[in-house]
């Protein structure tokens, strides 16, 4: 009994080491943000004032008024979109015996492990030409379109799960397919829509190569590509740059600590980072 | 039998919103990157073909060389060294149940909610001679590189490849040890009554039980290794030199500054296919078993 405690108590030690390496440098940064804008950092150091003036003084020199909108305007409609268009792919795949539908999830998961950098070039070069450059629309497009390998495999595992008994006993009843979708089966699907609706939300956020690519005016640009410019202007500033770090990751931080369970089962159950 | 294919047309519509987004934003795209790579151009006057040219860069030009040798490096960075990190720890605290895992697993997966964008930025004055690593140093009379550990050309690549096993070991340990405690604890028994010593049982159960869970994690820091554009982009851009350069940044440079989108346009396809071969290979590996 008594060595068992003694190995409890060592693995939470090293445990929580770990835990201290992982957040060390959020702590450093946050400390270092509490310093005056411009001012020289030597390491970590405990705060000598509580403030948020340079988050402040970050928020008004990088912009983030506008990169907050532009960055909750392509979540407003990516996230929605993506997560409808994947639950009726999962619906119609995990649940309809269509003849092609194999096939045709097939050619959906192939996407999984494609990376943007094979999309970006032309990407670039077409909406240029048919004028989505420069638009929150062509940045929304394009997220909707990368997040939907990964959405139709969710919601069609989710789908597949579900008994036949549940489906054909609506069918019995004369439901038809819509009625069978959005009255019977949608209020069950809520856990796995909302843990792609969690993923859906930080993916969005955080992608960074698109919006630097299609977006070229600076007041356009979403938070995590104006905290890019921003870390290339201000080089030498460290409370600065660690405040318009914060700010960039406060957002999906927040989403992450309220659905952290839905966060985790998701990459735990093979979401990728998109 | 005309009802029956009605509606199996009727059924085909569901899926009509995601195919047509995936085909025309992910597909279309690819397969022109795809035809892009056998031309020169640089993105305005008319391109010219090119063979296979761009893809022999690959091998001959060391920018382009340089950058998946590099790949592969971070590969054992941000892969390798956190399941190693990983299967470690899993020993060491073995495999009975664990209260309180909560609170570490909520710290562990922490990082994989923050842009990569904004974990380069703080990683650059991490390793700045003005950073917490220096200061650390300095505190046991010792220093790092007088240009920092990012601007010295020995230790940049390794220091980029650190960050990545600072970012990715946490979930390694989460998955190994929750996936441990899912191992029939008779198996143990069993092991420990044929005379297996902890580090027997450990190899004998332990690593077996994980197969899935080892190749989930493979295939998640993998991946996160072959995509560090937005990591490398703000830690190093690349430099010094082109000491850290990876595919990703290659891409975006070729393509939207240097004017070379067919050689930017190979080196994406070739990103893709080490991806594809990268995931068949831990598939193909950790499926191996089931057959038997």
């Amino acid at each position: 009994m008594k060595g068992s405690t003694k190995a409890s108590i060592a693995s939470h030690v090293v445990l929580l080491a770990m835990m201290l390496v992982t957040l060390f440098p959020l702590v450093a940064a946050l400390f270092a943000a509490m310093k005056e804008p411009g001012s020289p950092v030597m390491g970590l150091q405990w705060p000598d004032r509580w403030s948020l003036d340079t988050f402040m003084y970050a928020w008004d020199k990088a912009g983030f008024s506008d990169l907050m909108m532009s960055s909750l305007i392509v979540i407003l409609f990516v996230v929605p979109i993506a997560m409808i268009c994947a639950l009726m792919a999962g619906y119609a795949l995990g649940t309809l015996k269509l003849r092609f539908g194999k096939p045709i999830y097939l050619f959906l998961i192939l996407g999984l492990t494609l990376p943007i950098e094979l999309m970006i070039i032309p990407l670039y070069h077409d909406f240029s030409q048919v004028g989505l450059l420069n638009s929150y629309q062509g940045v929304i497009l394009a997220e909707i379109g990368l997040f939907m390998p990964f959405g139709t495999f969710w919601m069609t595992a989710h789908f597949a799960s579900l008994p036949s008994s549940l489906i054909e006993a609506a069918q019995l009843d004369g439901a038809s397919r819509r009625v069978i979708l959005w009255r019977v089966l949608l209020p069950g699907a809520r856990p796995s829509m909302t843990t792609l609706g969690v993923l859906y939300f930080i993916w969005s956020w955080n992608q960074f190569l698109l919006p630097l690519v299609l977006i070229t005016s600076p007041g356009k640009r979403t938070a995590p590509a104006g905290l890019g410019s921003f870390a290339g202007e201000y080089t030498l500033d460290v409370p600065g740059l660690s405040a318009a770090t914060l700010l960039t990751m406060l957002p999906p931080l927040v989403v992450y600590l309220f659905f952290q369970r839905h966060f985790i089962s998701g990459m735990l159950h093979g979401a990728i980072k998109g | 039998m005309r009802r029956k294919r009605r509606s199996d047309w009727l059924g085909y519509l569901y899926l009509l919103p995601a195919v047509i987004f995936f085909t025309a934003f992910v597909v279309v795209p690819a397969v022109q990157t795809f035809w892009y790579s056998f031309w020169d151009w640089n993105g305005l006057t008319d391109a010219v073909w090119a063979g296979v040219s761009n893809f022999g860069r690959m091998v001959t030009e060391p920018l382009l060389s340089g950058a998946v040798i590099h790949s592969v490096v971070l590969l054992v960075f941000f892969a390798v060294l956190p399941v190693i990190l990983g299967l470690l720890v899993t020993m060491l605290l073995g495999y009975r149940g664990r209260r309180g895992m909560t609170v570490y697993r909520t710290a562990f997966f922490l990082p994989q909610v923050v842009a990569l964008v904004a974990i380069g930025v703080i990683w650059r004055w991490m390793y700045s001679t003005s950073g917490p690593l220096e200061q650390v140093l300095r505190a046991i009379g010792l220093h790092g590189p007088q240009e920092g550990w990012l601007g010295n050309f020995d230790t940049a690549l390794p220091a980029v490849g650190l960050i990545g096993t600072w970012l990715l070991y946490g979930v390694c340990v989460t998955l190994f040890l929750s996936g441990a405690q899912k191992i029939d604890p008779d198996l143990y028994n069993a092991a420990s009554v044929d005379g297996a010593g902890q580090f027997r049982q450990f190899l004998a159960v332990t690593m077996p039980g994980l197969r899935r869970e080892i190749a989930l994690a493979m295939t998640i820091t993998g991946i996160a290794a072959l995509a560090s554009f937005d990591l490398v982009y703000t830690a190093t851009n690349g430099g010094p030199g082109n000491e850290t350069t990876v595919p990703g940044l290659l891409v975006y440079r070729l393509g939207f500054t240097n004017g070379r989108v067919g050689a930017a346009s190979a080196v994406a396809v070739g990103l893709t296919l080490i991806m594809a071969v990268y995931v068949l290979i831990i598939n193909k590996v950790s499926s191996n078993g089931d057959e038997e």
